[in-house]
């Protein structure tokens, strides 16, 4: 196996709409990437595109339209999904690349355009559900999380308002983000409970915007990354996982599959105690309790803990356990497969010292990434780390 | 670099023009257990990594990866989707093995194009949706003339209705392709024919394929032309079925007592998807190819592969793909089949399985198709179509219209 | 070029566009609508179990190796990945597992008396065996996690072979006890 290192990553705003096509965007953010790695389109050798739902994008095999953008036109070119989890999981994919052999530096290129879809977003999560038991009923994809928070608030007892203190101090945390969409330094636990009711138990501010946007990170091989920085930042360890696709056979109260890939990629990266070894997160938080609760399936605490964590102020930016120091979704915005722009990006920026007003102040060494995705069941884990 | 990957299982359904009996769920899980009964792992232990290669609009799906695990095998074990065809996710097994991270990984792809009512006009979706939807059909735009944003007005059509818009079908663009190719390099109609005339009569010697047909040049050149000058006859027709791949390194697939075919070398490679400025010589045949000769050490692929199986969705596309990768100067392939060189006994097989135009268009099971019938023909179990002596057989897909995107897996039996 | 700030990102490229934008016609946009349909097979599984529903019933189906009965029914049991056994009918009543209170529609639209939504365990399947469904006859203050339901069919003339067959699950009488 290979050792791999990111040597640049690039982000455009994040928006519920933004002016450029979803060519544009990958462009935009791929030349970003290109220009803090100090290197051109013709150092890539292969690229990744992570892209999810085709219908927001309005495209069928939308990987082939985005790819010129993308910097893959002439090159070995493919685009990875797995719902919400692509964020993570194309970089994952770019690891593999590179840690195989077949390339020295693979460019990762993740974008999202859900502005074009009409009426809204929402339509074409549609279906994403099962169309012989689930679609005659007219779902609406929140209907799913507030089905599992409240599994999860029943179970482990938890309060709404705990829950709420992960959007405050996320959109706090975007504060110092370029490309957020949502930041807010004034937002209190009181406004989220009192923001508009969705499908109880999720309110409005419980949830992260739709939005437009790309992110991308460069891959490179342990023989080429000193040409390019003395202090490189590593890709220790992948892992991901799947759980059934019969939701409603499954208890949603933890999610085992989290647990499944974190431990895979652990094990890849030699860390035996996450607890103690891992020193900040970037949990995928398209809700505020998804942070708590991949939190958990992260092993980073026990199950029902996190939201007493969060209420001690450890998983804040100058706490014990940092969450989320780049905004998270809920702050920067969710174009669900660029959010690798908040999960990856941010850990491989925190990990180099690049993250500027967002820098973590402990000085952290080792960062876990994850995403969530398709119904509920899947999960995508990156460990990376500094020297 | 050390490890060889190789195919260790292989496994497909019968291939139907339709398959009302069976959801995607159950086609799926035919194909997988018979890989897995073939390859003598069981999914739950042995397989480490699962890959579906497929389109979220062709299957009628947001996010189709959601329902794939169950019946791969895939609960709880790390599962994804590589949006492409299968011959990319034999790619991405082969680099997953690579790493060392996985010794054994099932790789599926399929169609069930029966349920999609509407392929044109998915088809047609994945074109340009600023530059060239426009002119393949009239545009609807809000009659307000106005928000995206959610209003209770539904969007209403400038001109007719939804149901009576006439849109072009998007296999236009391979007429235009075909009519480029037989101009540049004096290839004819009636060549072309012949390769219907040969797919349809190797299908008789596959049984999993559901075209076959005793027919003439004549028979072809007499079919209506759909896309001048391309054919009825020259377009594969679609079918439904499935097939899955098990890899495996070297030393796992000794210790399971398999003989394995080694997968040496694959490529892939995407040109521009501006279609105006693409310049239709399958440019991403050549790439992939050269890729894959590359990492197999081939240096003169004529000589040193003894069959293939290149894409044949439309009949040029078989023509045009051999002389891509190399196999033929431009020009020369429809003389090679006029003088016998990719029959069976000749110096290229080509197609053997009977291709896409015997078997039927599998979508992004196209590669797969492929690459199913060069292992089987590696491993001797083709039967009547039995190339003598296989030993290095190269298997090569597309993505189909309008992508120019494609992929090239080259097999060897024996030590690689 | 967007300005230049310190840290990385080191500048916020891309063009923000707000509705008033749009609704003020000074951005350009494109539109398309395609056709898409689609027509399922429904398979081996799905056919038996919407057939039953058609006649009443909820169909299940054993797993004899992992000692469970699935609902929804499949051929095949995820977990050992052998073929499932035999056909079962469980009862037409159950637990709710979890549930929201939805002011959504599918598009995202505001709707005013919300809708009851969540998931029920069937009873005589295994443990957290079943599928989602609307609730009625019951208010918003009366739902919880655990209580005890029962589905209410639509009445046989209606029925045409789908999982609103049933209308919904209404509160079971006679308590709260399996």
């Amino acid at each position: 196996m290979n050792d791999v290192a990111i040597i640049g990553g690039g982000m455009t705003v994040f928006q519920r709409r933004l002016k450029e096509t979803g060519k544009e965007l990958s462009y935009l953010a791929t030349k970003m990437a290109l220009e803090e790695a100090g290197i051109t389109k013709k150092d890539i050798d292969m690229v990744v595109m992570g892209s999810a739902p085709d219908a927001f994008d309005g495209i069928h095999q939308k990987g082939e339209n985005l790819l010129d953008g993308a910097a893959g036109a002439g090159k070995p070119y493919v685009r990875v999904f797995n719902g919400g989890g692509t964020g993570v999981f194309a970089p994952i994919a770019g690891w593999w690349h590179v840690a195989s052999g077949v390339a020295d530096i693979a460019l990762v290129v993740c974008e999202e355009k859900m502005g074009n879809c009409y009426p809204h977003p929402q339509t074409a999560f549609r279906h994403i559900w099962d169309p012989i038991l689930d679609r005659p009923l007219s779902p609406n994809l929140v209907w799913l999380f507030a089905m599992e928070m409240n599994r999860y608030m029943t179970k482990y007892n938890i309060k709404k308002e705990d829950i709420a203190r992960v959007a405050v101090k996320n959109k706090r945390n975007a504060v110092g983000h370029p490309c957020a969409q949502l930041p807010d330094e004034n937002i209190t636990i009181e406004d989220v409970l009192n923001s508009e009711m969705m499908a109880w138990p999720v309110q409005r501010l419980d949830i992260s915007p739709p939005s437009d946007g790309a992110s991308a990170l460069i891959f490179c091989s342990k023989d080429k990354v000193r040409q390019f920085t003395d202090d490189p930042v590593w890709v220790d360890g992948v892992g991901w996982n799947i759980d059934s696709t019969m939701w409603t056979n499954r208890d949603l109260s933890f999610p085992r599959y989290v647990a499944n890939a974190a431990r895979m990629a652990y094990k890849m990266a030699g860390i035996h105690n996450p607890r103690k070894e891992i020193d900040f997160a970037e949990p995928y938080d398209p809700f505020d309790y998804k942070e708590l609760h991949h939190m958990e399936g992260l092993l980073l605490c026990n199950k029902g803990e996190a939201p007493i964590l969060t209420r001690e102020g450890v998983t804040e930016r100058d706490g014990n356990m940092p969450m989320c120091p780049s905004g998270g979704l809920l702050g920067v915005g969710n174009p669900i497969a660029a959010t690798m722009g908040q999960k990856i990006c941010e850990l491989y920026w925190q990990l180099a010292g690049k993250a500027g007003k967002r820098q973590i102040p402990t000085d952290p060494m080792v960062g876990v990434g994850q995403a969530w995705g398709d119904i509920m069941q899947m999960a995508t884990v990156a460990v990376l780390r500094r020297g | 670099m050390s490890r060889k990957v190789c195919v260790i299982g292989i496994g497909h359904t019968d291939f139907n023009s339709i398959t009302p009996d069976v959801e995607w769920k159950e086609l799926m899980y035919e194909a997988c257990q018979k890989a897995y009964v073939d390859a003598g792992v069981d999914p739950r232990k042995d397989v480490d990594s699962f890959i579906t290669c497929a389109e979220d609009y062709l299957e009628g799906f947001s996010i189709f990866d959601e329902f794939v695990p169950d019946q791969i095998g895939a609960v709880l074990r790390p599962c994804c989707t590589v949006c492409g065809d299968g011959l990319y996710g034999l790619g991405t097994a082969y680099m997953q093995i690579k790493t060392g991270l996985m010794d054994v990984v099932s790789i599926e792809s399929h169609s069930k194009i029966s349920d999609l009512l509407t392929m044109g006009d998915i088809l047609l979706h994945a074109f340009d949706p600023v530059f060239e939807r426009p002119v393949m059909g009239p545009v609807e735009r809000p009659r307000y003339g106005g928000s995206p944003e959610y209003t209770k007005e539904a969007p209403k059509p400038l001109v007719g209705s939804t149901k009576e818009k006439q849109r072009v079908h998007p296999y236009f663009l391979a007429g235009m392709e075909m009519q480029n190719y037989l101009r540049t390099t004096d290839t004819t109609e009636e060549e072309c024919a012949e390769v219907v005339v040969k797919n349809k009569m190797n299908a008789f010697f596959n049984p999993m394929a559901d075209y076959e047909a005793k027919i003439s040049v004549d028979n072809v050149m007499g079919s209506e032309y759909l896309f001048t000058p391309l054919k009825k006859l020259d377009i594969s027709p679609n079918v439904d079925g499935a097939i899955t791949f098990v890899l495996a390194d070297e030393k796992t697939a000794r210790d399971l007592g398999v003989d394995p075919i080694y997968l040496s070398g694959f490529g892939w490679s995407s040109e521009t998807p501006w279609l105006s400025t693409r310049e239709m010589f399958a440019d991403y045949a050549s790439r992939s190819s050269q890729m894959a000769y590359k990492m197999a050490g081939i240096t003169s692929p004529k000589k040193q592969i003894d069959i293939v199986e290149v894409d044949d969705r439309f009949s040029y596309k078989e023509l045009q793909h051999l002389e891509a990768i190399g196999m033929a100067r431009p020009g020369e392939a429809g003389q090679m089949l006029m003088e016998g060189e990719l029959a069976r006994d000749g110096a290229l097989p080509t197609n053997m399985s009977g291709g896409s135009l015997g078997i039927g268009n599998c979508f992004e099971a196209t590669g797969m198709q492929k690459a199913l019938e060069i292992i089987t023909q590696l491993r001797g179990h083709a039967a009547k179509r039995q190339v003598p002596d296989a030993e290095v057989g190269l298997a090569q897909a597309w993505r189909g219209i309008p992508s120019g995107s494609g992929a090239v897996t080259i097999f060897e039996r024996g030590g690689a | 070029m967007a300005e230049k700030i310190e840290g990385s990102p080191g500048y916020a490229p891309g063009t923000r566009v707000s509705t008033k934008d749009i609704v003020e016609n000074k951005i350009t946009y494109t539109w398309w609508e395609p056709e898409v349909q689609y027509s399922w097979s429904l398979g081996q599984a799905m056919s038996k179990f919407l057939t039953g529903l058609k006649k009443g019933k909820i169909l299940g189906r054993t797993c004899i190796k992992c000692d469970r009965v699935l609902v929804p029914p499949r051929m095949f049991c995820e977990y050992c990945y052998g073929p499932t056994d035999a056909w079962i009918e469980l009862k037409d009543t159950g637990t709710i597992e979890t549930y929201s209170i939805s002011y959504l529609d599918s598009d995202a639209r505001r709707i005013k008396k919300p809708i009851l939504i969540g998931v029920i365990s069937i009873d005589g399947a295994s443990p957290q065996h079943g599928f989602m469904h609307y609730f009625g006859e019951m208010s918003e203050k009366d739902i919880h996690i655990g209580m005890r339901v029962k589905a209410v069919w639509k009445s046989p003339k209606d029925r045409e072979g789908a999982i609103t067959d049933i209308k919904y699950f209404k509160p079971l009488e006679g308590g709260e006890k399996k």
